[in-house]
């Protein structure tokens, strides 16, 4: 495959394999001796287009299943069916296995994903792997509400039946169509207790009110099953306010932070956690630095304001850090001492959980919990995978099922 | 101090790179505009192998003589490698990283010998 480069010049490349491009991750392993203790990666990734005819294969409307399978015949695969639009996620190519993807090619016999996926995990040491879709981060701005529905029950379905059924270590938090609370609440008990499903997932590009009433029976659906809720967060240059700005790494830094903190304001100001006092929430993908400036923020209004917000039975933060944090994308600060006051602000030796994001561009390898300087071994432990195997109530106990070369 | 054997001149041509590994030296080998550049594989922010991924002329911004912005370009001197994990970006000729240049991978002396070329380890 020829890429693009600089002055006009292209660079040929025959190969790609993700666990190949992670070699230098496998030695970190086993360096930092990975085959000890077990992995839990809480946030991670496959491109669901490249299995789109497969998918589509389980959605119900067969009008939208006829017009996506057109729209994913032609040149443009997808396009047309799932929103999403600018963006420039691999950086020119700089992120390099965004297009040498295409030609990576799967263990014969082995699903496409299940292949990839393990070769990633196996890199970097990671155990159990939480799989999300990419594209369908950005599905809750579908226009057609039945869309975002269809194409959500097709997703779970195939995902559970063709993915987690073959691979234990894959495991997933059920995407929810948000926009639909009816449809959420039949998601929530259609999938509650199936093979891999570790929770539900609420992707955060959107514009809902969490504390709308049509929703409380989805939550309290969830907390029966004992199972966690999560926000994952996302990015949309369509917002307004986002397009005031004419670079990506701006839409892409305040953008995945913004939505977790509107969703995040109004859980905790409408008093969802004393409404919902067993659920499970986790915050997934806006790094830890906006956590003490909301905690500052809100503790500090609510001083004044309390009235507004009479269901709360203690402060604001004091909600926020009884709830969870994927660690992708940990901010590093010039002064580390920043990083070791936000760790304690959140909790982050029982809140925090390891999450890489890879494959995507800013990924963390666990190395980014394991060298803090400032946590002890069992801290670094309950982060990369005991705080998880808790939450998840896993069954993992000591085991180590990735390959530690 | 040691050699080791890099590649036939031939066999490394002009805008090409090569990875030598020799024991725990792990290094990038760069041939651009007539020289010859070594550099340790490691890159200095998760440890990503930082001279394997794309060869890339520093883009620049073009300001007018009002300080309105024109546009932007890619360099015609300036020439960076990326590391393929994240994106951090050295320059070819220093190895320092672009964002921060107080930041810098450790460099490697290129000897050419005849037809062949050695870095020094
Ligand atoms: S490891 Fe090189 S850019 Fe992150």
């Amino acid at each position: 495959m020829d890429l693009p480069l600089s002055n006009d010049r292209t660079w040929s490349v025959d190969e790609f394999d993700s666990g190949k491009a992670l070699a230098h991750a496998a030695r970190q392993a086993k360096q930092r001796n990975y085959d000890q203790f077990p992995i839990i990666d809480v946030d991670s990734h496959h491109y669901e287009l490249e299995s789109f005819n497969e998918i589509l294969e389980y959605m119900p409307d067969p009008v939208l299943k006829q017009l996506a399978k057109m729209a994913n015949s032609g040149n443009s695969k997808g396009v047309g069916v799932m929103p999403g639009g600018v963006g420039y996620q691999d950086m020119g190519g700089r992120a390099i296995r965004y297009p040498l993807r295409r030609i990576e090619k799967p263990e014969p016999g082995v699903h496409r994903d299940v292949s990839l996926t393990r070769r990633w995990m196996d890199a970097m040491g990671v155990d159990i792997a939480v799989l999300f879709p990419s594209p369908m981060l950005q599905l809750g701005l579908h226009p057609q509400v039945e869309a975002e529905v269809a194409l959500a029950f097709a997703y779970n379905r195939w995902l559970s039946e063709r993915v987690l059924q073959e691979e234990a270590r894959i495991r997933t938090m059920i995407y929810l169509p948000f926009n639909d609370p009816d449809a959420s609440y039949r998601m929530v008990k259609e999938f509650a207790g199936k093979k891999g499903v570790c929770g539900f997932m609420i992707t955060s590009v959107r514009f809902r009110p969490v504390h709308h009433n049509s929703y409380m029976k989805v939550y309290s659906a969830i907390e029966e099953t004992g199972l966690p809720l999560a926000f994952h967060a996302g990015y949309n240059w369509g917002e307004q306010s986002m397009g005031m700005m004419n670079k990506f790494i701006a839409v892409h830094a305040l953008g995945f932070v913004w939505y977790n903190m509107v969703h995040m304001t109004n859980w905790v100001l409408n008093a969802l956690p004393e409404r919902f006092p067993k659920l499970k929430v986790i915050w997934i993908e806006s790094g830890l630095a906006w956590l003490p400036f909301l905690i500052q923020r809100l503790d500090n209004e609510y001083m004044m304001r309390s009235s507004e917000c009479p269901g709360l039975k203690k402060l604001p933060g004091e909600y926020i850090t009884d709830m969870f944090y994927t660690s992708q994308p940990m901010e590093i600060p010039r002064d580390m001492s920043l990083l070791e006051s936000t760790f304690k602000c959140i909790k982050a030796e029982s809140q925090l959980l390891y999450s890489s994001d890879y494959p995507h561009w800013d990924f963390d390898l666990p190395s980014t919990i394991y060298d803090l300087p400032f946590l002890k071994e069992k801290a670094k432990r309950d982060i990369l995978g005991g705080n998880a195997a808790k939450l998840f109530k896993l069954d993992i106990g000591k085991d180590k099922l990735a390959k530690v070369a | 101090m040691p050699e080791v054997f890099v590649a036939k001149i031939a066999d490394l041509p002009e805008g090409e790179r090569k990875i030598i590994q020799s024991g725990a030296h792990d290094i990038g080998v760069f041939h651009w505009d007539g020289q010859f550049y070594a550099y340790a594989n490691m890159c200095l922010h998760q440890g990503g192998p930082a001279c394997e991924g794309l060869i890339m002329h520093q883009v620049e911004d073009v300001i007018g003589p009002d300080k309105t912005w024109v546009g932007q370009k890619f360099s015609d001197s300036q020439v960076n490698f990326v590391c393929p994990w994240h994106g951090y970006e050295y320059d070819l000729k220093t190895g320092e990283c672009v964002p921060d240049r107080s930041l810098r991978l450790k460099k490697y002396k290129v000897v050419r010998r005849g037809d062949d070329i050695y870095v020094a380890i």
